[in-house]
């Protein structure tokens, strides 16, 4: 059965990873490349969740550490918004390539 | 009996769909509000796919914080430089794409290479899902881990005010 096979979650998890880096790369906006880090963050807890309930003797570990991933991505989506306010209250911009003042 | 257990694996089927489909509309999306929506449908997805993987309880946490808190959150995010319907990713140029693609494609081949290797077929283990197990869990032996991921929230919560009203101090001198 399909919900009974452990590479089937590893796949979607794995997919999920992928869209993300396509993401992150090819984004040119700063939310854009937040949304795509969050879409990996998700991969990375659906494949411990996943391990979890096939392999490991202990049901509450990866419970735990899903949600402890959930808990640093509401912190890490939190303290990005902020930055990217303060980059556009600063350079009045969202895009990437136009904020170089280390390059000068 | 039988009837259920399909119903139940095209249900699975239905929500591996929602998960990749809202992923593939979040990165390609031209929109940003857009993009938002189908990081929502993924994070939906991905809530149902927990619940086939027997822990209720974190699908509800998925749907409360990923699909609700950080979604919030980036939609904020998305008003502050933007009209909603405004088209911000006009400006994907060939160069992107041709570092993306390669990007996307060796993650993908290392990671399903890998799982492809791995020849154990391994069946559910039983075990004890219960929320109160979970609960007695997180307060005796992983109690320090929770007090350190609450310390951590605290931290970026006041992290986050502080960096938006230093900028604005400096925006007044």
């Amino acid at each position: 059965m399909l919900s009974e096979t452990l590479h089937v979650y590893l796949i979607v998890g794995a997919l999920l990873f992928a869209a993300g880096v396509y993401g992150i790369v090819q984004k040119r906006s700063f939310i854009g490349m937040l949304i795509a880090i969050e879409l990996m963050l998700s991969g990375a807890g659906l494949n411990c969740m996943a391990f979890n309930r096939f392999t490991a003797p202990d049901p509450a570990t990866g419970q735990l550490l899903a949600l402890f991933i959930m808990g640093i991505a509401a912190a890490e989506a939190a303290l990005s918004v902020s930055f990217i306010l303060a980059v556009y209250k600063r350079f009045r911009t969202m895009d990437p390539s136009k904020i170089f003042i280390l390059k000068r | 009996m039988h009837e259920y257990r399909v119903l139940a694996e095209i249900m699975f089927s239905l929500l591996i769909l929602l998960t990749l489909g809202g992923a593939v509309l979040a990165v390609t999306a031209r929109i940003l509000i857009h993009a938002v929506v189908g990081l929502a449908l993924s994070f939906l997805g991905v809530a149902g796919i927990y619940f086939y993987l027997g822990s209720p309880f974190l699908s509800m946490m998925q749907i409360l914080i990923y699909a609700g808190a950080i979604t919030i959150v980036l939609v904020f995010g998305t008003m502050i430089g933007y009209t909603p319907r405004q088209i911000v990713e006009t400006k994907i140029r060939d160069e992107n794409l041709r570092l993306a693609l390669p990007a996307c494609g060796v993650a993908l081949v290392v990671l399903v290479g890998v799982l492809l290797k791995m020849h154990i077929a391994p069946t559910p283990v039983p075990g004890d899902w219960t929320m109160a197990t979970l609960g007695k869990r997180l307060l005796y032996d992983f109690s320090l881990a929770f007090e350190l991921i609450s310390l951590l929230l605290v931290i970026a919560m006041i992290g986050a005010m502080v960096i938006v009203a230093s900028q604005e101090d400096q925006d007044a001198e």
